[in-house]
């Protein structure tokens, strides 16, 4: 009741939150990332415009670390399962998360992903994002790190345009740089000097799926992914529960 | 067109608020949105237009507070330029982003008989 003035209405309460709006999608990002650690599984989340060439260079990592790393793919698809047949096919452990219309994977999906799939027994775990430069970028899925892939064939402002999305990589693959030749107008240190006007600490490999080039540089990237710590996960995964 | 999940969650959020509050009606959300946020402040107003029907929040007004995206040097606080290298010119460490990536439900005005 309104008890300024005794008229009886009802009161307007101002109440502050001051809360992430995406908290719920953090708490399950946690509860994600509390599972990888546990099971010390690198998870990767691998962002990208469609046809960046993610689904290659997972492809080409499979072929690279074949009977050394066991590797799995959850691949993010508006409609189809084309992504996953082709990593399964490339000896990935793989499978679809068909998102419908939604232009990004959240926590809440991957999670369910990963019922009935075998990501437990897994050394790096690929969540192959939704083809797109911007909305992946705004949900934590649990990762470790996040990696971008850029194709040379996208121009060299990319970074300027999307800049939420390299500000949130860890790394960025500039794919495709067997076609350089091509592209005359498209360097290398010009994507460099874009990523770092948004990326505090630029971090990029090029690379070419095709030809292996600069593959092996990736992989002893991946080597370097600080390995999830169980005893920590362990006590924070306690707190979850008590 | 994520902006769409975000009112979702928003609209969720500020139901689980009012209904621990008793509230009848809400009058008017405050949220804060940063320029590096990844949302985009004209598309989370027309979702939150289309969206809002049938909720507690249908005839909640929604005030959009943007924030500009802020970067400076950890060391010496200095602030580093739109477009420029982020990277202090003096102290040579990467930059930090100080403000411009929040995207927060910051007030709920509601009636609370």
């Amino acid at each position: 009741m309104c008890d300024t003035c005794g008229c009886g209405d009802p009161a307007v309460v101002p109440v502050d939150v001051h809360d992430k709006i995406l908290a719920g999608n953090d708490r399950t990002a946690a509860h994600n990332r509390e599972h990888f650690r546990e099971r010390q599984v690198v998870a990767i989340n691998l962002m990208g415009s469609p046809g960046a060439g993610k689904t290659a260079i997972l492809e080409a990592t499979s072929g690279l670390l074949a009977g050394r790393q066991r590797l799995g793919a959850l691949a993010g698809d508006l409609a189809t399962d084309n992504d996953a047949n082709r990593l399964q096919a490339a000896g990935i452990a793989a499978k679809s998360i068909t998102t419908g219309s939604a232009c990004h994977l959240d926590a809440a999906m991957v999670h369910r992903g990963l019922h009935d799939f075998p990501w437990r027994e897994l050394d790096y775990l690929f969540i192959e994002n939704v083809g797109n430069l911007v909305c992946p970028a705004v949900y934590d899925l649990g990762q470790e790190v996040n990696v971008v892939a850029l194709s040379v064939t996208e121009g060299i402002d990319k970074p300027l345009k999307y800049p939420v999305m390299f500000l949130k990589a860890d790394l960025v693959l500039i794919t495709k740089i067997d076609l350089l030749p091509h592209l005359p107008e498209i360097r290398v240190d010009a994507i460099a000097d874009a990523l770092g006007r948004v990326m505090p600490r630029p971090a990029f490999l090029p690379v070419s799926a095709r030809t292996g080039a600069g593959m092996d540089r990736w992989i002893d990237w991946l080597a370097r992914v600080p390995w999830p710590r169980p005893a920590v996960a362990a006590e924070a995964h306690a707190g979850h529960h008590r | 067109m994520h902006e769409y999940s975000i009112v979702e969650a928003l609209l969720a959020r500020v139901d689980e608020e009012a209904r621990a509050r008793g509230a009848t009606a809400v009058y008017r959300l405050t949220v804060r949105i940063g320029e590096l946020s990844g949302v985009e402040i004209d598309l989370l107003t027309a979702a939150y237009a289309t969206f809002r029907d049938r909720t507690i929040c249908a005839n909640a007004d929604l005030e959009v507070q943007p924030v500009p995206a802020a970067w400076a040097c950890p060391e010496c606080g200095g602030a580093i330029a739109r477009g420029a290298m982020l990277r202090c010119a003096d102290c040579g460490v990467p930059a930090r982003l100080t403000e411009g990536d929040e995207i927060l439900l910051e007030r709920i005005e509601m009636e609370v008989p």
